[in-house]
């Protein structure tokens, strides 16, 4: 039988592995368009 | 109540996070936010556009996050709400609380630094008016709740339009004015169909409190002045020939699928079919209308 405390310990993890997933891809795209902004910027002489 | 208080052992799914932004709700606002960005007279940089719809949605996604956080009570006693991540027990109200500001907040900072600061102090009046008038002092209080709270609704092009230009002119204060108007019978002619459950909920829409006759005139009431907001671009010279004719078209069989709507009774057993059909046909309706402004404004 299984272990409810063990279940919950892993559905914890599972959980937090995937929000650190998701919070690391949604910095690199937040990274990657504060690049684009200011190549954007810079272009137009706007920085 | 189901409306867990405190916070959970298990932290809530990232998915939650994304059903609190009303996903559905923000196509829409992405839309007519991105519409009113094109139909502008000039042109905004890809990059920059990006970002000023991302901030669009990212600011109807807070507002969306902060009226599930406010109205978990409320959403526990309808159906169609039942489900949310609040009252469903999957996340706890501050962290609701904490992602809907903390959205807010970025998404305002992004669009004053990146884009301008008239589009800012546009989107900051939108989720204010959203979560303070409509959803904490509104929709509790009066049935003419959704005709003001329309109003926050009716931004997304404005704030488009700002975001390209830097101001803001006639066109998108009547783009403002079309998607304010139409919100009334687009509302009420859902309220009409799903009245068990506002008013078993407490909340006064109008078939509750005025009852389903005065909605019904109601829902004709309003579909007169949306009807001339939305075809009086055309012969003020705003826009071309094409929005003309689909305005004209289009409006005209809203106007008919509301007088329907405006003109009956429901009996017992109803349907309530033309109710439906008004409701679906109105949604298309929005798309339309900023899909045609948009063709028009680029082919000419």
């Amino acid at each position: 039988m299984n272990d409810p405390r063990r279940d919950d310990e892993d559905l914890i993890r599972k959980r937090q592995r995937s929000r650190s997933i998701v919070m690391a891809l949604l910095l690199g795209a937040f990274v990657i368009l504060m690049f684009g902004i200011s190549i954007v910027k810079i272009k137009a002489g706007m920085l | 109540m189901t409306t867990v208080d405190h916070p959970l052992a298990i932290p809530a799914d990232w998915r939650d996070f994304l059903a609190l932004t009303k996903p559905r709700v923000m196509t829409l606002v992405v839309f007519t936010g991105l519409c009113g960005m094109l139909a502008a007279p000039q042109a905004i940089d890809p990059i920059l556009g990006f970002t000023a719809v991302l901030c669009i949605a990212l600011g109807a996604g807070a507002a969306g996050a902060l009226n599930m956080w406010y109205e978990a009570d409320l959403d526990a006693q309808m159906k169609r709400t039942r489900g949310r991540p609040l009252p469903a027990g999957r996340m706890d109200r501050q962290s609701a609380l904490h992602f809907g500001v903390g959205l807010a907040v970025f998404s305002v900072l992004l669009m004053g630094l990146a884009i301008n600061l008239i589009a800012a102090a546009i989107l900051t009046a939108s989720i204010l008016f959203y979560v303070i008038i409509y959803t904490v002092w509104l929709k509790r209080r009066t049935p003419q709740n959704i005709v003001i709270g329309g109003a926050a609704g009716a931004f997304p092009p404005l704030i488009g339009w700002a975001a390209a230009t830097g101001q803001v002119t006639l066109l998108p204060f009547l783009l403002f004015a079309l998607v304010f108007l139409w919100t009334p019978p687009h509302f009420w002619a859902l309220a009409l169909f799903v009245k068990t459950d506002y008013a078993n909920a407490g909340v006064p829409m109008l078939p509750v409190v005025a009852g389903e006759r005065t909605t019904r005139h109601q829902i004709g009431l309003y579909t007169i002045p949306m009807a001339a907001v939305a075809v009086v671009p055309w012969p003020l010279g705003l826009t071309g020939p094409i929005y003309g004719a689909v305005s004209i078209v289009a409006t005209a069989f809203f106007a008919l699928l509301a007088a329907r709507v405006a003109l009956r009774m429901a009996a017992d057993g109803d349907t309530m079919a033309p109710e439906k059909r008004l409701f679906g046909y109105s949604v298309a309706y929005l798309f339309i209308m900023f899909g045609a402004l948009v063709v028009d404004r680029w082919v000419a």
